[in-house]
């Protein structure tokens, strides 16, 4: 770059840049899409930010089979189509489609148990890229195990692909419930339940410090309507991924941007109801309740 | 003055930051800040000084569109009252941002390139000279855009490799990068502040 800028006091990939992505993108709609037609829709309806994944979870799970990160081409021609972040997903501890994703622009790479995991017992060390990455976690051990990694974002599991929004409330539920227990323990019970929960005592001491996660946290898996989008801001989410929910619903245009327009509207009933009415049917879904345990994706990469 | 009405743009983006950070400089100055978030119209007329987060400039100006606040901010600023806007909050507020997807505000009067530094990978973190500053700013830059015209009247606070990146025209001040992501209060001084500032909110 420059001639004058001194390029030793440049950092580039540093807590601080990484953790600045993720507080853009708060109070926004970040969609699945599989292509850069797709992606196109979900800019005019007004994501923050688009992930790229090769099928939408509604649709691996229907498929079955291995699910990988998606083709680089495709990805590609998504960076190419829009003007906003593009995130990609790769399978758990698979450090190489993470680097593929990295060395190709994708702005964020989601290391995700919506694609089957690379790796049995480790997940990606994310703090050897220069990227941001999200991870999903379903209670506050998980979450920090995932910072301690490296993570710059945290998104709820709920259970992707069924359009069910149980499992997100659940896991946000029980990431608060364990914040406000820590906030109210002394150093040495910390250090307990630090060891209890095998999470790392360092984050758990900062979490109970500052009353949150150190890191952006977001909702997702199964949430398919405007409703389900202000549920979860409404459980003090700091904004919302849609995977299925947009591009499975009867007219994608209007979902997503009804969904766009929830998020900033959660607190507000009336208005609620305004975006809410007509905008054609959601995603089918299938319920989480009585889904046999071998069938979620949520267990996977703890 | 004892009490700030300080709006923070709060259709998305990076507003708990913003607001943090305004409240600690008005602390500095012995000035309490009453935050008020902007999600819907008729809010902003009761505001002595607004803030426009960053975030994802196409969301925020097709938000504030909808809500009906976009006209409610241009008289804040015909009145002459104060604005901070950074990254996002830049864009939205610029003459131009030579891109039909974001609808800007037209209350400073520069061009901006979105995301001319290129993506994520590429944001970065630097010392950064400003204009009145004795020491340099820690300056946090996130697929931050470049301003590249500017208008008669602009004062430019801040380059990078030749091209503004801090600017002030009359009440605004904007910048490429993130001065709320971190503790440093001084261009919250400059924009809300200093004589200049406080002349205008006279």
């Amino acid at each position: 770059m420059p001639e004058e800028t001194d390029l030793e006091e440049l950092r580039r990939g540093t807590e601080l840049v990484k953790r600045g992505f993720a507080q853009m993108q708060k109070g926004g709609v970040i969609m699945d899409v599989v292509d850069a037609e797709q992606a196109k829709i979900a800019e005019e309806a007004g994501a923050v930010a688009v992930m790229a994944l090769e099928a939408v979870p509604a649709d691996i799970r229907k498929r079955g089979g291995v699910s990988r990160m998606a083709d680089p081409e495709t990805v590609k021609e998504i960076i190419d189509a829009v003007s906003i972040p593009v995130m990609g997903k790769a399978r758990i501890g698979h450090y190489t489609e993470a680097q593929i994703l990295e060395s190709i622009g994708v702005d964020m790479i989601d290391e995700s148990e919506v694609l089957t995991p690379a790796d049995n017992d480790y997940h990606i060390d994310k703090r050897e890229f220069t990227s941001p990455f999200v991870c999903g976690a379903r209670n506050l051990p998980e979450a920090l195990r995932r910072i301690n990694e490296g993570a710059a974002m945290i998104r709820t599991k709920g259970e992707a692909g069924t359009g069910d929004v149980n499992q997100a409330v659940t896991h946000q539920r029980t990431i608060k419930h364990q914040i406000r227990t820590l906030t109210g323990l002394n150093f040495d019970e910390r250090e307990k339940w630090a060891r209890e929960h095998e999470a790392p005592a360092e984050l758990v001491h900062e979490t109970a410090e500052m009353g949150r996660l150190p890191v952006v946290n977001f909702a997702a898996g199964g949430i398919a309507t405007p409703a389900d989008a202000a549920l979860m801001m409404y459980h003090e989410c700091d904004g919302i991924f849609v995977g299925s929910g947009i591009f499975g619903a009867e007219d994608p245009e209007q979902m997503g941007e009804a969904i766009v327009e929830a998020v900033n509207n959660w607190d507000d009933p009336d208005t609620l109801a305004d975006i809410a009415s007509g905008i054609g049917k959601g995603m089918k879904g299938e319920a989480n309740v009585g889904m046999a345990d071998e069938d979620k994706l949520q267990g996977r990469g703890v | 003055m004892t009490t700030l009405r300080a709006g923070v743009v709060a259709v998305q983006g990076d507003v708990s930051e913003h607001a943090d950070a305004v409240e600690r400089a008005a602390a500095a100055h012995g000035v309490d800040a009453e935050i008020v978030e902007i999600r819907s119209d008729g809010l902003v007329p009761d505001c002595d000084v607004l803030l426009m987060p960053g975030g994802e400039s196409t969301t925020i100006s097709r938000l504030l569109e909808r809500e009906g606040i976009d006209d409610e901010i241009r008289a804040h600023v015909e009145a002459g009252k104060p604005v901070l806007a950074t990254c996002a909050g830049l864009i939205v507020a610029s003459r131009d941002a030579k891109d039909d997807r974001v609808t800007t505000l037209d209350l400073l009067d520069v061009t901006v390139d979105r995301n001319a530094f290129g993506r994520q990978v590429d944001s970065f973190e630097a010392p950064l000279d400003v204009s009145g500053l004795d020491s340099p700013f820690p300056a946090v830059f996130i697929r931050a855009p470049l301003i590249d015209e500017v208008g008669e009247g602009v004062e430019v606070l801040a380059e990078w490799d030749g091209n503004p990146v801090a600017v002030r025209d009359g009440p605004v001040v904007g910048t490429s990068f993130h001065p709320e992501l971190t503790p440093d209060s001084r261009i919250h001084d400059l924009a809300f502040f200093d004589e200049l500032a406080v002349e205008a909110d006279a």
